[in-house]
């Protein structure tokens, strides 16, 4: 059996690649369904019904994309670029904790300006959270994967220590969580009832931005030169490492915007269960969306459709709430194998 | 500072360092083998977790404490050969393979602990290995106590290492897997199969990793617990580099580690109340960077770490 590159790729094949794997870990999570004893399509319309049932429902699944736009997006730009940015939970903690530092009465602006503020300096945070990891790996050759993942660790506990220490809001009744954010720089909410808030318009927007940076700009044609063959990159003139630096800085701000959007949109104050994994999630969007910034929207909304869906559906058939993590777990490896075979055909040897 | 010098010189410290080393000791001899034979394995964290659900979960339904192990173990190299099919066969991005095994592996391992035990509001307990004094050699002042009192698992942990060694570079098994990872096509060019060797490697690295976390839940613990592990397969993955992909420094890397979160322990009673436990508990990641940093410029990667080998195509 030989694996063999094909001639031409359809569009067809390459655009149907993501719901082969979606449709072959439905498949694979029925098992776990049927092993639970609840019977297979039932619980899956009630995952569907529990994500876009009521409009209830569909507001949740919303508000849970919106983080994973962003950090879906933060890991789609620097696995372009072969950056493999799994920080993206450290550097959401990064952004909630800039936008706690500024925005809980240090400073205080007209919402106009104090929303852009605290967006840009989440962003900042998130941003310089990665700035040791690229250095690391552009001037040591330091595999960014093991010092984003130990990141998430040290920043978690950084956490953890300024909302139980010098951060604890005195109001809160000796539960470890930092002080509201000031009214002036919550985001407003875009319904008159649901949680949805504005974090979704600015998620959209930036998906729309860095699409068409990625597609137009010189930038975005760097980065992608940069991903697939860095070494003709560089003869060919483009700096490598500045483009890998500024890439990183791009991802890691987008991070930082979720962890300002969950915290000034969506909590209101900082907590440790911010983000029950959004950043590690973030990379099973991304892949679902084959690092496309237009297709993360759909694959975060998916995604999101799958936690708030398997929330309700366990609830009611008593299946474990974590088929949800199997399924994303799932997606991400079988994507990598449909978009492989859309681009690779198996050919048998007699 | 004297405090901490006295900590130093108790056999409780030593004895709880090398109790915390044997996880890190499997797992990174698990990594090691991968890495050698050119497969990086992510798939680390969430291969540990399986282990220590899986060896606890055969103990808790009635299984021996041996048999967990082997247990353990099989699971380990079943997510092995999934890594492998996609890394070794289908020569898939190593890094989101890993990444992708980690978040599967963790995810099913919860799903099959709340599955098989739906109403565990505290987490139920097994009766886990106990320690087993070596005659003689246990009654010896300080390391008596501290390196001869352990449990079976930490003396298979602290015997593989050499083995472990033995095996990579005394015998000429040792010597393929070595040369899949630095110069693939010459050992395919003694017609050897770069693709068996290589599964074999994950395989059986993969068991190393998955025993790690078996002894979290059947020798160091009693339980198992969401999110026990932590954190502690990156810091293998740190360690191995900090080794540069040798047992014997892994061994040393492995102990320097143990040692401070033995110490951090310790320190946090005594000067607790100054630096807030945070801080110690940042110890091992801060540090696992540091040991990268340190040994960035000498790291000399096996060569063929992290590339496909696709027979017939041209390099």
């Amino acid at each position: 059996m030989i694996i063999e590159r094909r001639e031409s790729v359809s569009v067809w094949r390459a655009g149907l690649a993501p719901f082969w794997a979606i449709l072959a870990s439905m498949i694979l999570c029925a098992f776990l369904i049927a092993w639970a004893g609840a019977p297979i399509f039932q619980a899956y319309g009630l995952l569907v019904k529990g994500a876009f049932g009521s409009s209830f429902a569909i507001n949740e699944t919303l508000t849970r994309s919106i983080p994973l736009i962003l950090t879906g997006l933060a890991v789609s730009v620097a696995f372009r670029a072969k950056f493999y940015n799994i920080g993206a939970e450290g550097q959401l903690y990064a952004g909630a904790l800039a936008v706690t530092y500024f925005g809980t009465g240090l400073i205080t602006l007209p919402t106009g300006l104090m929303i852009p503020f605290l967006i840009l300096m989440g962003g900042l945070a998130g941003g310089a959270l990665l700035l040791l990891p690229v250095l690391l790996k552009t001037h040591f050759k330091v595999d960014e994967v093991v010092t984003t993942l130990l990141l998430n660790f040290v920043v978690l506990l950084v956490v953890s220590f300024l909302i139980e220490g010098p951060w604890k809001d005195p109001m809160s009744l000796g539960w470890p969580q930092a002080a509201s954010i000031i009214d002036e720089g919550v985001l407003p909410t875009l319904l008159a009832k649901g949680r949805l808030h504005f974090g979704l318009i600015i998620a959209l927007v930036l998906a729309v931005v860095i699409w068409l940076m990625m597609k137009y700009s010189v930038f975005g044609y760097e980065i992608r030169a940069v991903g697939l063959n860095a070494k003709a990159a560089e003869f060919s003139g483009i700096k490598v490492n500045r483009t890998v630096i500024l890439t990183a800085m791009i991802s890691g701000g987008l991070a930082g915007i979720a962890g300002v959007s969950e915290t000034a949109g969506l909590k209101g104050y900082l907590t440790l269960d911010l983000s029950p994994g959004f950043g590690y999630t973030g990379i099973a969007v991304a892949m679902l969306a084959q690092l496309n910034p237009l297709a993360v929207i759909p694959s975060a909304i998916f995604l999101s459709a799958v936690y708030v869906g398997s929330d309700a559906m366990s609830r009611a058939v008593n299946i474990p709430t974590y088929i949800a993590d199997v399924l994303v777990g799932v997606s991400v490896l079988a994507v990598l194998c449909s978009v492989m075979f859309s681009q690779y055909k198996v050919r048998w040897l007699k | 500072m004297s405090d901490l010098f006295d900590i130093l010189l108790t056999a409780g410290f030593w004895a709880a360092t090398i109790r915390i080393v044997s996880p890190l000791i499997f797992g990174t001899l698990g990594e090691l083998i991968c890495e050698r034979a050119g497969v990086l394995n992510l798939g680390i964290e969430g291969i540990m977790t399986v282990g220590a659900m899986s060896g606890w979960m055969w103990v808790y339904q009635g299984g021996d404490l041996w048999g967990g192990v082997l247990f353990a173990a099989l699971m380990g190299s079943i997510f092995g050969l999934l890594h492998a099919i996609f890394t070794v066969h289908l020569g898939l991005s190593q890094h989101v393979t890993g990444i992708g095994i980690t978040l599967f592996a963790s995810a099913l391992s919860y799903f099959v602990y709340r599955m098989l035990l739906p109403d565990a509001t505290t987490p139920p307990k097994i009766v886990p290995f106990q320690s087993l004094e070596i005659p003689w050699l246990s009654e010896i002042p300080l390391i008596g106590e501290a390196v001869f009192s352990q449990s079976a698992m930490t003396y298979l942990a602290l015997l593989s290492v050499p083995v472990v060694w033995y095996v990579l570079f005394r015998t000429p098994l040792g010597l393929a897997v070595r040369m899949s990872g630095e110069n693939p096509v010459a050992v395919e060019a003694q017609g050897i199969n770069v693709l068996a060797v290589r599964t074999g490697a994950v395989m059986v690295g993969s068991a190393f990793m998955a025993v790690g976390g078996a002894f979290i839940t059947m020798s160091w613990f009693d339980a198992f617990y969401f999110g026990m592990i932590n954190g502690r397969g990156w810091i293998c993955v740190a360690l191995v580099i900090f080794a540069s992909w040798n047992p014997g420094r892994a061994l040393i890397g492995a102990l320097l580690f143990a040692g401070l979160e033995a110490l951090q322990v310790r320190a946090q009673q005594s000067v607790g109340a100054f630096i807030p436990y945070q801080f110690f508990l940042m110890l091992p990641y801060v540090m696992s960077i540091v040991a990268m940093i340190v040994m960035a410029r000498k790291t000399k990667y096996p060569q063929a770490l992290l590339v496909p080998f696709r027979r017939g195509e041209r390099v």
